[in-house]
């Protein structure tokens, strides 16, 4: 068998595999919730064709170490039998469920889901429409391959972006009625999804202009390589003073509901960047995050708080912050002195000790007097005069995710930045060379617990109260993954990745259930395709793709992206 | 990290005065729960053998961490998540064969069934693992692989949760193994038996297995030197991969006595077991087979008995909520005192 259509039925298999699983987890079945196109099709539905798409692209894909010729018909002819794979396993899968009773082990095996996959036709009919359907759409993805490159990646840019417009209803929606675009957004959206209509509109809009960036871009590009330096410099700063602009109406723009989910964001930006520290610049892996994280929330908790039995007479918000500081202080010297002398991956089950052994400890009864055991500590006085509003209390989270962005980039680009990035590549090495890694590692997680602090503190204010089971392992997991999706060792990255990792959850609560599902499959994903994340720092990638067999590769594609820029690290 | 031989600085002084006070708090309390008598004649004996029972099962997921890490040098974060798939698999043979009367018709074979099945897909999940996650991997920075295990560790958990439901599932009592065993003046219940006899079998099994079989020593020149390894004809991808196969196999058997002793099963139920088995791996010193079926003992035993020794002679209301905080202190006294463990090279620090 030709290896390519050996590599075809592979891609089908794993599809298959895909596709059964995100059947059997339940999201076919909750997504249905959500329509894409309204009336017409819900996510549930498309998800599943959405594999065989992706999985027909890439059997379609003639690899460039491949000696095989490709023509247009074998292309056509890899993307069916992929797309047929997915869809016999889906079949066979719906057949499975309907015939034997396996509820009791797999709780989504129920003939709801058999008829939903079948599309609620009866059993043969189904499962021909469902196997001809998925060959088709396997067809369609090898597809791609055949149009001129510009075309194919507008059109997957189009569908991409429209997934997600529909996905962000709530989101957009509110931002359209917000600014005055009533009427757009009833063309466009309806409750839980697009119209018809705005599906096209979506769609035709965004690929166009992908398009068009795709066939133009590169003039534009060039014109602005050209400008003269302090012209540059002026288009640089009114993208910052717009971008300031914009973050301080965002409140106003998105209104009360989201901007609650905002400020969330704002908290999760503020975990970042201080873990960015203490793993993406000083490579020191911390699992346990969220002990500096509870720390923070329940210093300024016993502080303010006038139901916590200690510390009378209570201080206000801002009082406590100071204490929070010297707070950070001491459990960051406390988390970083024992596992000084430890390697990574040592260092990260330690960590994630840690942080169990300070949620336990607020939980347990022996802390009760202090802590509240498990009921936690209420009435924590509000940050801003009087007021809880999501709306205002968004601004000093702003303020200080602005300051800590500003400190962390200035610590990279630092004496310390670059102690932290020696150490980071091999610390035998830096200590050899004179940097003192006992100062040097304390100082990450000094600086990191400062961060972890200051987002627990606001946490504190911001919800008004502190129970120890909301400082569980999942918020380091959070904090880490954002990290890593975004890009580690770069700001912009986790904003990026706060935005999509926490923000986008909270929008659509019916993807709770599944998150930590999603985070797994992304962190994995994100290791083997693309390890220095969405947004990498130009060091990052250069540090990942050091293995030798990608050299070449990598300097291939960054001479060609640099424009002819040296590649060095910074 | 090796330092100078008279470095003395003054975060070792910070890290002895630490360790120091634990251990002092330990043992004072200790005193007082002696002097106070809170600890009675049985009340020992059952705490050390509950703690041995534990501390078995610990000790064999132990050795699926130490056994990948003394050929790899990676923490195979995901273990946890192994031993959580068997215990699922034990549970859902187990009613298919009381619903089809074999546990009353035989029981000692339907238990053996059910052992061979979770030890089967455990060792499936192990292996997909090990393919899929992290040979795509071997080689690049050490991060790397330990935020894929990180990922792998959530997808398995949550695929279970999707899977099987997010709520704890409640073995029936099969009347199994009740009753009472006893050793001379020892006696535990018919279950603890079980689970200390299986655990040490099958440590006993591997042992032989590493010594005196032909993987066993390919499996031993692979962890001394991957290059030489290969260039002496061994096939260095079977043996990593028969490794996680080990590993998996181990870790369903504990899955399987595990919930033996707590008889439920629930898909987080494979995080806290998986670093307390970490902990005991580095306890006896990780890379080390003998340590890390140590280290598990002493974690058992510490765990179970230490929140009444330790905390109780102080009047700390319900200490066995500190059970968690206890292991992992022994974990954070290690790292300080100890950190190649007890039994581990020098190196490996």
């Amino acid at each position: 068998m030709a290896p390519l259509t050996r590599r075809a039925i592979v891609a089908g298999i794993a599809g298959g595999v895909a596709a059964v699983h995100v059947s059997l987890v339940g999201m076919v079945g909750t997504f249905q919730t959500r329509e894409l196109i309204s009336g017409i099709v819900t996510i549930g539905t498309v998800l599943p064709m959405l594999i065989a798409l992706l999985v027909g692209w890439y059997a379609g894909r003639t690899p460039k170490t491949s000696s095989e010729v490709s023509t247009p018909s074998r292309i056509l002819l890899h993307g069916a039998i992929a797309g047929l794979i997915v869809g016999v396993s889906l079949a066979v899968l719906a057949f499975i469920v309907d015939t034997f009773s396996l509820n009791w082990i797999l709780v989504n095996a129920r003939p709801q889901l058999a008829a939903l996959l079948r599309f609620g036709q009866d059993p043969v009919v189904g499962s021909l429409l469902l196997v001809g359907g998925f060959t088709l759409l396997g067809m369609a993805g090898a597809t791609l391959h055949l149009l001129p490159l510009t075309i194919a990646r507008a059109i997957s840019i189009g569908l991409i972006v429209t997934v997600i417009a529909s996905l962000m209803e709530p989101f957009v929606a509110a931002v359209l009625r917000n600014i005055g675009l009533r009427f757009l957004e009833e063309l466009l959206y309806t409750r839980g999804g697009l119209t018809l209509p705005g599906f096209i509109i979506v769609f035709a809009l965004v690929t166009g202009l992908a398009y068009a960036w795709a066939t133009r871009g590169s003039r534009v590009r060039a014109r602005t390589a050209t400008w003269p330096d302090d012209r540059r410099r002026t288009a640089k700063i009114v993208v910052y003073l717009a971008t300031i602009g914009l973050l301080l109406l965002l409140p106003q723009i998105v209104g009360s509901r989201l901007s609650e989910v905002i400020g969330t964001v704002g908290l999760y930006v503020l975990l970042g960047l201080g873990l960015n520290i203490v793993v993406g610049f000083a490579g020191l892996l911390d699992l346990g995050y969220v002990a500096f994280f509870a720390v923070g929330a329940y210093t300024t908790a016993l502080f303010t708080s006038p139901a916590s039995p200690v510390f009378t007479p209570e201080l206000p918000f801002w009082g406590a912050l100071p204490f929070v500081i010297m707070a950070a202080a001491l459990i960051g010297l406390a988390v970083g002195a024992p596992v000084l002398r430890l390697r990574g991956d040592y260092l990260a089950i330690v960590t994630l000790g840690f942080g169990e052994i300070a949620r336990e400890i607020f939980k347990s009864a022996w802390a009760q007097p202090v802590t509240g055991g498990a009921q936690g500590i209420l009435s924590i006085p509000e940050p801003l005069p009087f007021t809880r509003d999501p709306q205002s209390i968004y601004y000093p989270i702003l303020f200080f995710c602005i300051l800590a962005a500003i400190g962390a980039t200035t610590l990279a680009t630092s004496r310390v930045g670059r102690a932290w990035n020696a150490m980071r590549e091999d610390e035998s090495v830096a200590e050899a060379t004179g940097v003192n890694t006992v100062k040097y590692k304390l100082l990450a997680f000094g600086l990191g617990a400062a961060f972890g602090c200051l987002a627990g503190a606001f946490f504190a204010g911001k919800i008004g109260v502190v129970f120890p089971d909301s400082f569980n392992i999942l918020v380091s997991i959070n904090a880490l993954a954002l990290i890593i999706l975004g890009g580690m060792g770069n700001i912009a990255g986790v904003v990026l990745g706060a935005f999509v990792l926490v923000g986008l959850p909270e929008l659509l609560r019916e993807f709770a259930e599944y998150r930590l599902l999603i985070y797994g499959a992304v962190l994995v994903a994100m290791m083997l395709l693309r390890p220095e994340g969405l947004l990498p720092s130009r060091a990052r990638r250069a540090e990942l793709h050091e293995r030798a067999d990608d050299d070449e590769e990598i300097y291939a594609q960054e001479a060609g992206e640099e424009t002819g820029r040296p590649v060095v690290s910074s | 990290m090796r330092v100078g031989r008279f470095r003395f600085s003054l975060v070792t002084l910070f890290l002895w005065l630490l360790g120091g006070a634990i251990i002092a708090f330990a043992l004072y309390g200790s005193f007082l729960t002696l002097v106070e008598g809170r600890i009675q004649g049985n009340q020992w004996q059952n705490l050390i053998v509950a703690g041995i029972a534990l501390g078995s099962v610990y000790a064999l997921i132990a050795l699926g961490y130490t056994l990948v890490y003394g050929i790899l040098f990676m923490i195979n974060f995901a273990h946890g998540e192994v031993f959580m798939w068997g215990a699922f698999t034990a549970f859902f043979a187990a009613s298919a064969l009381n619903d089809a009367g074999m546990m009353e018709a035989n029981p000692i074979l339907a238990f053996f069934l059910v052992l061979a099945t979770a030890m089967l897909v455990s060792m499936v999940v192990a292996i997909m693992l090990e393919r899929i996650a992290y040979r795509p991997l071997r080689g690049a920075p050490r991060l790397v692989p330990l935020i894929t295990a990180i990922g792998a560790s959530l997808f398995l958990q949550y695929t279970a949760r999707g899977f099987y439901g997010s709520g704890v599932r409640a073995y029936p009592d099969y009347n199994l193994f009740d009753g009472v065993l006893t050793f001379g003046p020892i006696t535990m219940s018919v279950k603890q038996g079980v689970v200390i006899f299986a655990a040490l079998g099958l440590m006993i099994g591997l042992y032989l297995f590493i010594n005196r079989t032909r993987t066993g020593r390919a499996m031993r020149a692979v962890s001394e030197d991957k290059d030489v390894a290969a260039m002496m004809g061994i096939d260095v991808n079977r043996i990593i991969v028969t490794t996680f196969a080990i590993g998996g196999l181990l870790a369903g058997a504990a899955g399987i006595l595990y919930t033996l002793i707590f008889n439920q099963v629930l898909f987080f139920m494979g995080f806290l077991p998986g670093i307390k088995a970490f902990t005991a791996a580095v306890l006896g010193g990780i890379g080390n087979v003998i340590g890390a079926a140590l280290g598990g003992l002493i974690l058992g035993v510490v765990e179970q008995l230490g929140p009444n020794l330790f905390l109780s002679g102080y009047g700390i209301p319900s200490p066995n909520q500190l059970k968690d905080v206890i292991a992992f202190t022994v974990l954070v006294l290690v790292l300080i005192f100890r950190p190649s463990g007890l039994l581990g090279r020098k190196e490996n620090t």
